[in-house]
């Protein structure tokens, strides 16, 4: 119904890199290859010092992979789909941020999203924020 | 060696970013010389990885390991080409904030190339 809806008024898939987009795509690729990177070198060196905090880091660098993916795709499931996962990294990133101050001894080295992203210039937290206020304006018109 | 490629690799990126924030600021798309000017900081990132490559091969060791060091080597180098595409595909303001956020990122690398290799 919503999608036969979607067919009749918007025939192309919606940009979602056009404009302010291909900004966040930007930062989207360089965390994916920040977080990914990381991930992958320390628990293939040293996953026993912080399994929590490693695997952390691999799960952030796959949700910060599938929405770059879903940016660049654009339309309105993968904008959706991006929606949510944008929703799920801002709580991971409260969550974490939130944990790793309240209790620092789980996390004996950082993660992506230790103390809000403070590593990361707080661009772990101002990302899914900016991406969800993009991705809400840029959702299908409904009649 | 490294040390001083890092330095004026970080500050190039840095007048790179300036540059095309600016262009950002006045509305306009990245330029031929925009261009020309993220060549020069490709190329000075391209000298840094292979002189980075011939310290290792000549058998001295980053303070923080060989692996991060290589990688953020290769990060640097594809930071601002990858950017460059990215605002050929966006030829608005946006893709002039594209490539200044490229060599902010840039900077930050350089400034941990330098950490890892020990000043």
């Amino acid at each position: 119904m919503a999608v036969a809806e979607e067919k009749r008024a918007k025939p192309a898939r919606t940009r979602l890199i056009s404009g302010p987009g291909m900004l966040l795509v930007w930062f989207y690729g360089v965390m994916v290859v920040g977080a990914v990177s990381r991930s992958v070198y320390q628990i293939a060196t040293d996953f026993d010092r912080a399994p929590l905090a490693y695997s952390l880091s691999a799960v952030a660098g796959v949700v910060y992979g599938f929405i770059t993916y879903s940016l660049v795709r654009g339309g309105e499931t993968a904008r959706r789909a991006a929606q949510v996962c944008c929703a799920a990294e801002l709580a991971g990133v409260l969550t974490v941020g939130t944990w790793t101050l309240v209790d620092p001894g789980a996390f004996p080295d950082s993660t992506v999203w230790s103390d809000y992203g403070m590593g990361y210039v707080f661009i772990p937290v101002l990302l899914p924020l900016s991406a969800l206020y993009w991705l809400r304006k840029n959702r299908a018109v409904t009649p | 060696m490294l040390n001083v490629l890092t330095l004026v690799t970080g500050v190039a990126a840095l007048l790179l970013a300036a540059w095309c924030g600016w262009a950002a600021y006045r509305d306009q798309p990245t330029k031929d010389w925009h261009f020309i000017g993220m060549a020069v900081v490709s190329l000075l990132a391209v000298v840094q990885l292979v002189v980075g490559i011939v310290l290792l091969a000549r058998g001295e060791k980053p303070d923080q390991g060989t692996t991060i060091f290589v990688a953020y080597l290769l990060g640097a180098f594809a930071c601002v080409p990858a950017a460059g595409f990215m605002s050929l595909a966006e030829r608005t303001r946006w893709g002039s904030v594209t490539v200044a956020a490229g060599g902010v990122v840039l900077a930050v690398l350089e400034v941990r190339l330098y950490d890892i290799w020990g000043g």
